[in-house]
């Protein structure tokens, strides 16, 4: 017997369908509100960025916070000093999820020039990093590519619930799909 | 502008007969700093020196030539009459301690805990003689020359903090 076809599945052209993951990405991406954490000559170069002639503002990332509450978008650009980097702790746990980092510059990202007593050598040994910045200081276009990577990579792995940083639970999930025999190895 | 002659003569009337020297019209004295204290309220109080430019220090181990380990240098300077003068005091271990000028300068105050902070010599009677540079918790004094330039390790005992836990 067959079973009766709906009438139509045609949708108005005004209409999308999509995920819902795929929205909140959406949105996410298009208006990230960076914190800029600047402490040396990167944050000079970022200030370039944000004026009118690079205009970060065209990427959706114009809304500078120094507040941690009130952003999502920590921007590290300068070098971090051991004396220093307890607040950049406290500033990132202090922001909301969902909360992207980048590191802007060599000093950022590996202390640059300056491996001496007091000076971190590296952010990501301390903090999480999305996107590094090559560059002493990087130039605006690499700033803005780096949003825009940031942002193919929110359309990419996010998800509404954040699941995308729960490193451990997703790793557990992955250990139980291959232990429980019904999707265990025999299916493989 | 350096020193006139006058100042030289009142400061070894005070403290008797004291190394000097010029090098490129600036004026230095060497003072022992038992009697640091005197010579310094002297230019003060008498011959007008007005103004603490700066209180630093060198550390001298293996310098060519030094016969002592660390020299504190106290810039002066007369703002009446722009007369410049550098005071000099050499200290050696274990005996890091001198008298400290903030009844004179207050000024001295942030120098002096510089100087602590960076090579650990004691100013006696100086007000609040903490670091002011470094963290707290900090327990060498990193420009002295026997410091490793890269440090023994301090900058890697903080917490990481993941995605997992923020």
């Amino acid at each position: 017997m067959a079973l009766a076809q709906p009438e139509s599945t045609a949708l108005p052209d005004n209409v999308v369908v999509t995920k819902l993951d795929e929205l909140a990405n959406w949105c996410r991406k298009n208006s990230l509100w960076p914190l800029p954490f600047a402490t040396a000559c990167c944050g000079i170069e970022f200030m370039a960025t944000g004026a009118s002639k690079y205009d970060i503002a065209r990427f959706g990332a114009e809304a500078m916070r120094f507040s941690p509450r009130q952003a999502d978008l920590l921007i590290v650009a300068g070098r971090v000093v051991m004396k220093m980097l307890p607040v950049l702790q406290r500033i990132w746990q202090q922001m909301h999820e969902p909360k992207w980092c980048i590191s802007m510059g060599a000093c950022a990202s590996t202390g640059g020039v300056f491996d001496n007593y007091a000076v971190v050598q590296g952010i990501d040994r301390f903090i999480p990093v999305d996107i590094y910045i090559p560059g002493c200081p990087p130039r605006p276009e690499q700033v803005i590519q780096a949003v825009i990577d940031l942002q193919d990579k929110i359309q990419r792995e996010g998800t509404i619930g954040g699941g995308e940083f729960d490193v451990a639970a997703r790793q557990k999930t992955k250990r139980a799909l291959q232990e429980l025999p019904m999707y265990g190895r025999a299916r493989l | 502008m350096s020193a006139e002659s006058t100042t030289l003569d009142a400061l070894k009337a005070c403290c008797g007969e004291l190394p000097a020297s010029e090098f490129r019209g600036d004026t230095r004295v060497t003072v022992s700093k038992e009697k640091l204290l005197d010579a310094m309220r002297l230019l003060k109080e008498t011959r007008g020196f007005d103004l603490l430019v700066d209180v630093t220090c060198v550390d001298y181990l293996n310098y060519r030539d030094a016969t002592d380990r660390f020299g504190l240098a106290y810039l002066l300077a007369n703002t009446e009459t722009s007369e410049r003068l550098t005071v000099r005091v050499y200290l050696n271990e274990p005996e890091l301690t001198v008298p400290s000028v903030v009844p004179l300068w207050s000024g001295a105050n942030w120098f002096e805990r510089e100087v602590f902070d960076m090579f650990g010599i004691r100013f006696d009677g100086h007000p609040d003689l903490r670091r002011i540079l470094m963290p707290e918790e900090f327990t060498a004094f990193p420009l002295r020359k026997d410091y490793p330039l890269q440090g023994r390790g301090e900058r890697h005992n903080f917490q990481r903090i993941t995605r997992t836990e923020a």
